[in-house]
Parts: structure tokens; C-alpha cells; sequence
């Protein structure tokens, strides 16, 4: 069972009825030579992209077709081209994705993204609708509370933040609570590379961040040096 | 180390000089079969003068360049698209 589609074009200057009637023709011999049909389109007036016969515009139909014997195709075609009333017809077998894409678009699925949204229910499938609702309510709702990150804090590098998350300090306000010797408690148990790190400033500077001063914090970052506070006789000596 | 990570910026970004990286937009979103009927899809792929764009441009793999070419061609046989002109877009 091969499926075909001819699109013919009808002269444009033949009345309404007319035009109708010659394109119930050619269905009509289809569905004698034996063919099922599976779909006509009234494509309808169009401009042609130059002139045919004179003429500007036509009307355009597409009969989309099934059938096993092929053998009426050569007098179908043979039929139009003799017909003074059609202006063009082209007549091409479908492979299986053509004839998905046809059903697809009868259906509407085929179409930008942004129509499918806006449009009502009764136009989409069931398949189309939920997938361009899906992302909004997924924007909509609220972000999960997420652990600071801890690695503005001068002094503290991945791996630290790592350290302390572990030991559920994992918000600024968490580690501005904690005093210095804590916390390097928690870096001489996490490890013996962690224990030259000297984080006297650390909880200083988690409070600044914890309250979203971000450029007092700023600010003093850069006058400290890893973390450190540059005591006033090292200072001269830069000088 | 005189400022955090996060503040390290270049003044220009690395990435700059490179192109975009071209792919067939048919593999890419699994479209299988192109309608000839739809002029309007097809524009994509002329260029101003109705002519076919070629692959190097439009990015297309073998299959589908050819496949839109036979696309053009049978439009251009049903006027939907020009054999030629200008000012096309």
C-alpha cells in the first residue's frame, strides 16, 4: 500500500463552481482506478510565483492518496495534462515520513512552539498542550534554598568549602557564628593540608556577607592577603 | 592571592574568535521530511535570488541539502517559490 499526493493547480478565472467541479473530477477517477483517498486539501487561491498561461494566481489542490496498482497513474496524468483547466500538477509517491508528516499536520502538531501555548484546548492534541505548559509552572515556582557560597570568603578555596559543608556550615551566617578556633578545630580534623590556614578573618567577613555587604567586604578583601590581615609593621616594610 | 576567584575577569573573553559551531538542523531536531508545500520553510534555504543556498552555508548534511533542493525544485515546478528574480526577501 504506497501512498502518493498530486497537487494540481485549477485556472483561477473559472467560476467557483466551476473550479470545484474540476477538481471533483480528478477525485472521482482516482477513487474509480481504485484508490482510497485519504485526504484532500483545498489549498485555495494563491499567488504563483510567475505567471503560467498568463495568469497571476491559482487555485491549488492537494489529494493525498492510497492505493496498490498504479498503473491509472500514467492516464491520470495524462488526463490533466490534456485538461485546459489545470494550469500544473505534480504527482510524487510518500515515503513513511512524509506520510507521518502529512497525518501530523491534519492533526496540528506541526507548527511553531508559540502557537501550540496560546492556542485553545480544542485545537491541540493531547501530546502537544503539556509540553508547552510544562516549562512555565516549572519557572514559576520558588527556587530551593541554596547553600552560600562560601568561596567569597577570602581564605576559602574549593576544597574548604567542601570541608565545611560537610560539617554543615553551609551559610554565611552559619560560619559568622563559629569563632576562629572552631573552625580550625574543624580544618585540623578534615585534614593536615587544611591546618596552615589561618581563618581569624574568616567569620568577619561571613558576617559582612551574611548581611549582603558585599562591597564592604569587597573592599576589605583587597587589603587582606589570603585571608590574613596584613599586621602594620609587615605593611611599612612593603612601603 | 590579592582578590577572590570570583572577581577575576579578563578584559576580553578567550572564547572570542570562534564560531559558532554549525550543525544540520534536521539531525539536530529529528525532522524527517520536508514539505515541498511549505514555501515559507523553504525561504530558509534561498537565498534573495531564489537560488538554492549552498551547504557550506546553510549548514545542512548531505542527505538534507539534497533533499531540500528537491523540496525548491518541486516548489519552483508548482510556483510557489521563483525560478529567479530579485529582491526576493
Amino acid at each position: 500500500m504506497r501512498n502518493y499526493e498530486v497537487t494540481f493547480i485549477v485556472d483561477p478565472v473559472l467560476s467557483g463552481d466551476e473550479i470545484k467541479a474540476t477538481a471533483q473530477k480528478y477525485v472521482d477517477q482516482l477513487q474509480e482506478s481504485g484508490a482510497s483517498i485519504v485526504h484532500v486539501d483545498e489549498m485555495g487561491l494563491r499567488q504563483l510565483a510567475y505567471e503560467i498561461n498568463k495568469r497571476h494566481s491559482g487555485y491549488y489542490y492537494c489529494v493525498e492518496f492510497q492505493s496498490d496498482a498504479t498503473a491509472y497513474l500514467t492516464s491520470l496524468e495524462l488526463n490533466m495534462r490534456r485538461d485546459e483547466r489545470l494550469l500544473r500538477f505534480l504527482t510524487i509517491a510518500l515515503d513513511k515520513y512524509g506520510v507521518k508528516y502529512n497525518a501530523d499536520k491534519r492533526e496540528g502538531l506541526i507548527g511553531k512552539t508559540k502557537k501550540k501555548s496560546k492556542a485553545t484546548a480544542d485545537l491541540n492534541t493531547g501530546a502537544a498542550a503539556p509540553v508547552a505548559a510544562a516549562p512555565k509552572p516549572k519557572i514559576v515556582k520558588a527556587q530551593p534554598p541554596q547553600p552560600d557560597n562560601l568561596k567569597r570568603i577570602e581564605g576559602i578555596g574549593p576544597k574548604i568549602a567542601e570541608v565545611l559543608k560537610a560539617a554543615n556550615v553551609d551559610s554565611f551566617v552559619k560560619l559568622a557564628a563559629m569563632t576562629p578556633d572552631q573552625i580550625k578545630d574543624l580544618l585540623n580534623a578534615a585534614g593536615d593540608r587544611f591546618s596552615f590556614q589561618d581563618p581569624t578573618t574568616w567569620p568577619a567577613q561571613s558576617e559582612m556577607a551574611a548581611q549582603g555587604e558585599w562591597d564592604k567586604l569587597k573592599k576589605w578583601q583587597d587589603e587582606l592577603k589570603g585571608g590574613k590581615v596584613v599586621t602594620a609593621a609587615s605593611k611599612d616594610e612593603e612601603e | 592571592m590579592a582578590a577572590s576567584r570570583d572577581d577575576i575577569k579578563f578584559l576580553s573573553n578567550p572564547n572570542i574568535g570562534q564560531q559558532r559551531k554549525k550543525y544540520c538542523r534536521f539531525r539536530k531536531f529529528g525532522i524527517k521530511y520536508i514539505d515541498y508545500k511549505d514555501s515559507d520553510f523553504l525561504l530558509q534555504f534561498v537565498n534573495d535570488q531564489g537560488k538554492v543556498l549552498p551547504r557550506r552555508i546553510t549548514g545542512n548534511s548531505l542527505k538534507y541539502q539534497r533533499r531540500v533542493a528537491t523540496a525548491v525544485k518541486r516548489a519552483r515546478h508548482l510556483a510557489l517559490l521563483p525560478y529567479l528574480t530579485d529582491l526576493l526577501k
